[in-house]
């Protein structure tokens, strides 16, 4: 038996705490789906995070880039919605991202950007449709303002939340949700809600550390 | 047989994609391969990539394979299979902008006349254009 690396226990750490919070979320993600969108988005995404559980050894044991492609692409094959795409996609930029010549966390900004530049181009949106994208760019722009400052970890959190919020007024243009027109202003987004308790998951995570 | 664009049927439910295909072999006819898949990895209303991925290899022709999807998370799905298609094969797929049912009729009938991709594609997507 091999002993697990620094890093492998990390991202162990790390993935396993998203995901579980992500599953623990199913529910709230499910009822915000179903008032502005098809009421899938918990269900969909507690079963890719559960396949990535079930995986997690295997993923972990593997370089840091290809952990994230692994991540992104059982994402891709199990989410079953629009969101497996876009999180895999995400996952799978940061891969690559780190397979070309990025490192963590000097390129943490650099790295995130990937991520969030591969779901802007996959779901051909931009922020302020209502969307992931509206909790990913803020803190895309926190973590490029804030970088090395000791208090990053917090200023990430608080970005997600206010962000987060920030969704509620708007109408949806992308997605399902645009269907609803008016309809949509007044709840916040299912896919913002999941991108902020990945993110605040992380966070979690990284300031529990010893 | 594969002297013709193939055509698959992406849908949220497997009962509206074996529907839209049983309407499309009875309207154009067999000379056209066609496909489809529907539902989510555990068989509820969604789409599942690899099952995308299988319909196109299923419907595959050397003059490509064009798709029709119903709503959002089908056409991010079928142009996230594309991407996962092996390399010689992701420049000859085109998802198509246009109602499912009618899109992948008159793409199939086009698709018959041994038309190329690209006016398969056209044709499905006249019927969005107004």
């Amino acid at each position: 038996m091999s002993v697990m690396s620094i890093q492998e226990e990390k991202l162990k750490k790390l993935v396993k705490a998203a995901a579980e919070q992500v599953i623990a979320s199913a529910p709230k993600l499910t009822a915000l789906d179903q008032a502005i969108g098809d009421g899938d988005h918990g269900t969909n995404m507690k079963r890719g995070f559960e396949a990535v559980l079930g995986k997690l050894d295997a993923i972990a044991a593997q370089p840091l880039d290809e952990a994230f492609k692994s991540i992104g692409k059982t994402l891709v094959m199990t989410v079953g919605g629009a969101s497996g795409p876009l999180y895999g996609s995400f996952f799978m930029a940061v891969g690559d991202a780190l397979s070309r010549d990025k490192q963590l966390p000097e390129d943490l900004a650099d790295v995130f950007g990937s991520g969030v530049g591969a779901v802007s181009a996959r779901g051909r949106s931009q922020p302020g449709e209502k969307t992931m994208l509206d909790v990913l760019v803020p803190v895309l722009a926190t973590l490029q303002a804030d970088a090395g400052r000791p208090d990053l970890i917090a200023r990430v959190r608080a970005t997600a939340s206010d962000a987060l919020a920030r969704t509620a007024p708007m109408q949806a243009t992308k997605g399902r949700a645009s269907f609803l027109g008016a309809r949509s202003i007044g709840h916040v987004d299912p896919g913002a809600q999941s991108s902020c308790v990945l993110l605040h998951a992380v966070c979690d995570t990284l300031e529990a550390r010893p | 047989m594969t002297d013709t664009v193939g055509i698959v049927i992406v849908s949220h439910s497997k009962d509206i994609a074996k529907g839209t295909a049983d309407m499309v072999r009875q309207m154009v006819g067999s000379e056209v391969t066609v496909a489809f898949c529907g539902g989510d990895p555990d068989g509820g209303l969604g789409t599942n990539v690899s099952l995308i991925i299988d319909a196109i290899n299923r419907a595959w022709s050397p003059k490509g394979v064009a798709v029709l999807v119903d709503l959002g998370g089908a056409e991010t799905n079928s142009e996230m299979a594309v991407e996962m298609l092996q390399p010689e094969r992701r420049g000859l797929v085109a998802v198509c902008n246009a109602p499912i049912v009618e899109g992948a009729v008159m793409a199939a009938t086009e698709a018959a006349g041994g038309s190329s991709l690209e006016q398969v594609k056209a044709v499905a997507e006249e019927l969005s254009a107004d």
